[in-house]
């Protein structure tokens, strides 16, 4: 106890594949707006992605909660394969609260991004 | 229900194929200040000689979707007759402090930052019922951001047409090419609404991707 900093939840593909998108997201949206970032290892799909900004939006307060942060790559081309069987993933994502995480570059194959501490 | 729309989803490219319509539905999408509503207002002004609503340097001047039905278009003897969606800008995060920088009082920019977050949802909402985006970006800016990543992700899930377009070409340091770079899979156009620059390579691109 003592050790001030931020809480990093780092969240296996395997934990992530066995919820459903909901809780997935519920998950997320609760433990960032404690102020903890959550790197997912398989990421979210763009559905999912757009339901998280979506429910984001409802819960900004104007106040303690002014939205997220997310840091994530392109979802790469589906091929013919996945098309037809709705085969898809998401690629490694960190997602934290807006005035805490903050993008510093992003290219194609690497994110630099910078965590401040407390307020 | 869920299986009927996911279905309509993964399959709608094939029933547009076959079914193709006479009339597209066509949304403007993009992050804040990209130039959605400056694009929406070129388009217009060009073929039908009015406005769709007004721009403002102030982010999320747009806070609802404006609809403008049957909108002619007519590039190399092909006519293209469209239904223009200007949406609000995306974003993840809207804090009403940076509204205030702009001379809004306290008030206001909490106003402006609560429409803002409802625009957001009824702009993502629309993402069903339309038959072809145009997205927006702002060609100074860094095209990797999480809003162009997750608008493109989601126009590709549900397989509708996507044109890319690399707005603000007259400014110095715009660069369409790195637009071209981050999203390779996609046709981009580089214009400026603003100032007419490269529009009727635009439209053309248009009738050939909705046409």
């Amino acid at each position: 106890m003592g050790m001030e900093g931020v809480q990093l939840n780092l969240i296996s593909k395997e934990r992530l594949d066995k919820m459903p998108s909901m809780e997935k997201l519920r998950m997320i949206l609760d433990s960032v707006k404690e102020g903890k970032i959550v790197v997912l290892e398989s990421g979210l799909t763009p559905e999912e992605e757009a339901k998280l900004i979506e429910l984001t939006m409802l819960e900004i307060d104007h106040e303690n909660f002014v939205g997220i942060e997310v840091e994530s790559y392109p979802h790469r081309e589906k091929s013919l394969f996945s098309r037809i069987f709705g085969k898809k993933g998401g690629r490694l994502t960190v997602i934290g609260p807006a005035n805490r995480l903050k993008t510093l570059s992003k290219q194609e194959d690497l994110i630099t991004a910078l965590v401040q501490l407390g307020e | 229900m869920g299986i009927i729309l996911s279905l309509k989803k993964r399959f709608g490219f094939i029933f547009r194929w076959i079914f193709k319509k006479d009339k597209m539905r066509i949304g403007i999408y993009g992050p804040p200040n990209a130039g959605k509503t400056t694009l929406a207002n070129r388009i217009l002004r060009d073929w039908t000689g009015d406005v769709i609503g007004s721009a403002s340097e102030i982010p999320h001047e747009t806070r609802r979707a404006r609809l403008r039905e049957g909108v002619k278009i007519e590039v190399d003897g092909k006519s293209l007759t469209l239904d223009i969606v200007d949406t609000p800008g995306l974003a993840t995060k809207i804090d009403f402090h940076d509204f205030l920088k702009f001379g809004l009082t306290e008030e206001e920019a909490k106003r402006r930052a609560k429409e803002a977050t409802e625009g957001v949802i009824e702009a993502i909402k629309w993402l069903d019922d339309l038959d072809g985006i145009l997205l927006v970006m702002d060609s100074t800016e860094d095209p990797y951001t999480q809003v162009n990543v997750t608008i493109v992700g989601n126009i590709e899930a549900r397989n509708l047409p996507l044109l890319i377009v690399a707005n603000k070409i007259d400014l110095p340091n715009a660069s369409p090419a790195r637009i071209k770079a981050a999203f390779p899979q996609h046709p981009v156009v580089p214009i400026s609404a603003l100032k007419g620059l490269n529009i009727d390579s635009l439209y053309k691109a248009m009738a050939e991707r909705f046409g």
